[in-house]
């Protein structure tokens, strides 16, 4: 079985963001960036399939500039066979990328999609789903569970008040929840050998693929900043500014 | 000339600081309060290969240059000094068993070395040899197809608690030429192991001496020829060196770290302590001497790296600058935090203690000065600088 496991690029989940002086989006000079954690677990999820040989290729693909080449690395460190980068500076957003990675499932022929839920940089949680109605593939989104038999995978969903399992056919798509797996650490070897794994290099144009923004992010401004809280006296003072000062009780 | 570090060493990079970060920061202050040696996690380094990074690959090892090692070590060392710090011996003696080993004696000890899940001891200092280590007093008399080995070896570090030693002792005659190298089973008979040493700092890895009385092994335990033995240490320390000078290289950083978030943070006369210039330019020297000391050590480990033949002074440069510049920073940081600095609830105080024995150990750095100062009268010497 062939798994196509997409990753995004993001801003390391351990860096305060902050936004450009002129509101058009986060600053990204000098940050450092990471595979999306999600992502991760969705690569991890993916070799462990081929540990224990459910799959037999594992292919790591980003869509967006040069730089991702970076994750892709990490990504082939970690276990991945092969990795696509489709090149772009175009400012992708779900949709394009779906249609994207329908144009490279479409050649690949992979029989399990697995990616994050979604990335913590723009929160979509979108990619997914909308590659599984592009293909018409069953899908299967925040998995803590998988399991692959007689050409079906069972998938344990994290749905509010429990956990649900689906049986999907395959060839699926199924979205990575944070509990599905605990990713490893790359090994030294493996980074030496990640470098003479195959890596191709598509852009949408090959692809015949418009992934144009259809959205205008009009501005994008820091959240605005925590007042400096007050020490009160006694817990009466409190349940009195709580009653009639923030009225949360009553 | 490029001071950029490659892609490979940036995913080298990445990688320790995760490691460091995930396994190291969390335990080190307990594993320090409790003196608690984490060899469970010690595995798990070994199982990424940080136990034997520039060990050769045909043994098992990384195959790494020293350059390679010291990005990957100073990241550690930000987690976790002391585990680090026997890291960088564990790799230094498996070294000198990969580099100058019998066939059979790699075949047998370097795989479970290499991943870490035996761990070696590096056994040179005597109770009367410190300083000056070619006077040692263990003595390995060859008797038929054994050496019987008589003596103690002091500051050990590890001892008792891991699986194999790579000791010096002597075979022939007063001075360096009569010394060779050894490996001896730990558990070997006639063996034994003294106290667990209290230290300054250092807590988590035991130090102990180890006496050896009519110790037999086999002759194809020695690591080397005859008489190799202080040249073997030499060369192992000189690397050893630019370890240690990395550990030092990393708590520094890991103290101006935390001194320049609490100099964000800490408020006092109404104002961010950051805002006084006197701390200003405290962190200003900080940090400028902990990148010129952190280049000096990439220097010197780059110079080994191209078998330059003056590397020995450059790693006793690179020691001799990192340990002391490394500790002024962490002891500056801990002056930032004031009294705070000063409680163990901060890792201030363990960087401080941890930092100090740098500058003891692996060569004092009095005896790097003279290494350096020895070397510079020589004619010509002043040349080799430029």
């Amino acid at each position: 079985m062939k798994v196509l496991v997409p990753i995004k690029r993001v801003i390391d989940f351990n860096v305060k963001v902050r936004a450009k002086s002129d509101e058009t989006g986060p600053d990204l000079t000098n940050v450092k960036m990471a595979i999306n954690p999600f992502c991760e677990i969705a690569v991890e999820e993916a070799i462990r399939l081929k540990e224990a040989g459910t799959a037999q290729e594992v292919i790591a693909i980003s869509i967006g500039t040069n730089a991702c080449k970076e994750q892709l690395r990490t990504a082939l460190a970690l276990g991945a066979d092969r990795a696509i980068l489709v090149e772009t500076e175009i400012e992708v957003e779900p949709l394009g990328v779906a249609k994207l990675l329908k144009a490279v499932v479409e050649r690949e022929q992979p029989e399990l999609i697995i990616l994050g839920k979604q990335a913590i940089d723009d929160d979509s949680n979108q990619t997914g789903q909308m590659l599984a109605s592009l293909l018409s593939y069953p899908q299967g989104t925040f998995a803590s569970k998988i399991k692959i038999e007689k050409g079906k995978i069972n998938v344990t969903r994290e749905v509010d008040g429990g956990l649900q399992t689906v049986s999907l056919d395959l060839p699926a798509v199924v979205t990575t929840d944070l509990r599905l797996n605990e990713p490893r650490y790359a090994s030294l070897p493996n980074i030496m050998k990640a470098k003479k794994k195959p890596f191709d290099t598509l852009t949408p144009e090959e692809l015949n693929v418009d992934a144009s923004p259809r959205i205008e992010i009009l501005k994008v401004s820091p959240p605005p900043e925590r007042p400096t809280g007050i020490i009160v006296n006694s817990v009466d003072e409190l349940i009195e500014k709580l009653k009639n000062e923030a009225k949360v009780i009553s | 000339m490029d001071f950029n570090l490659s892609e490979d060493q940036q995913a080298f990079q990445n990688i320790a600081k995760e490691f460091a970060k995930k396994e190291l920061a969390p335990n080190a202050a307990e594993w320090d309060a409790k003196s608690e040696f984490p060899v469970e996690v010690i595995k798990k380094a070994g199982d990424l290969g940080f136990c034997s990074l520039y060990v050769a690959e045909e043994d098992g090892g990384m195959g790494l240059g020293r350059l390679d090692a010291s990005i990957i070590i100073e990241q550690l060392s930000t987690g976790c000094t002391s585990t680090t710090a026997f890291l960088t011996i564990h790799n230094m003696a498996l070294w000198m068993i990969s580099e100058f080993g019998s066939d059979d004696l790699k075949k047998q000890w370097c795989p479970s070395l290499c991943s870490g899940k035996k761990l070696v001891s590096y056994c040179l200092t005597e109770p009367g040899a410190g300083s000056d280590a070619a006077s040692l007093r263990t003595t390995a008399k060859k008797n038929g197809d054994n050496y019987v080995l008589n003596g103690s070896k002091s500051f050990i570090s590890g001892a008792g608690e891991t699986d194999c030693l790579v000791l010096m002792a002597r075979t022939g005659k007063e001075g360096p030429g009569g010394i060779s190298c050894f490996l001896l089973p730990a558990d070997i008979k006639g063996i034994e192991y003294g106290k667990k040493e209290e230290k300054m700092g250092w807590r988590n890895q035991p130090t102990r001496t180890v006496s050896l009385s009519d110790v037999e092994i086999p002759v194809s335990y020695l690591i080397g020829e005859e008489g190799q033995g202080f040249k073997i240490a030499m060369q192992g320390l000189d690397g050893g060196r630019i370890n240690i000078a990395t550990c030092s290289i990393g708590t520094a950083q890991a103290a101006i770290d935390a001194a320049q978030k609490y100099m964000n943070e800490r408020e006092q006369f109404g104002k961010k302590i950051g805002e006084f210039q006197a701390l200003q330019f405290k962190l200003a020297d900080m940090t400028t001497e902990l990148v010129a000391a952190r280049h000096l050590v990439r220097l010197a480990a780059t110079k080994i790296d191209s078998k330059h033949p003056e590397a020995t002074v450059y790693s006793a440069m690179a020691k001799r600058f990192a340990t002391d510049i490394g500790f002024n920073v962490c002891n500056e940081a801990l002056q930032i935090f004031g009294g705070y600095g000063y409680l163990q609830e901060f890792p201030l105080e363990r960087y401080v203690r941890d930092v100090r024995v740098h500058q003891i150990l692996e060569g004092t750095n009095e005896i790097m000065r003279m290494i350096i100062g020895r070397r510079m009268l020589m004619e010509g010497a002043t040349e080799i600088i430029q």
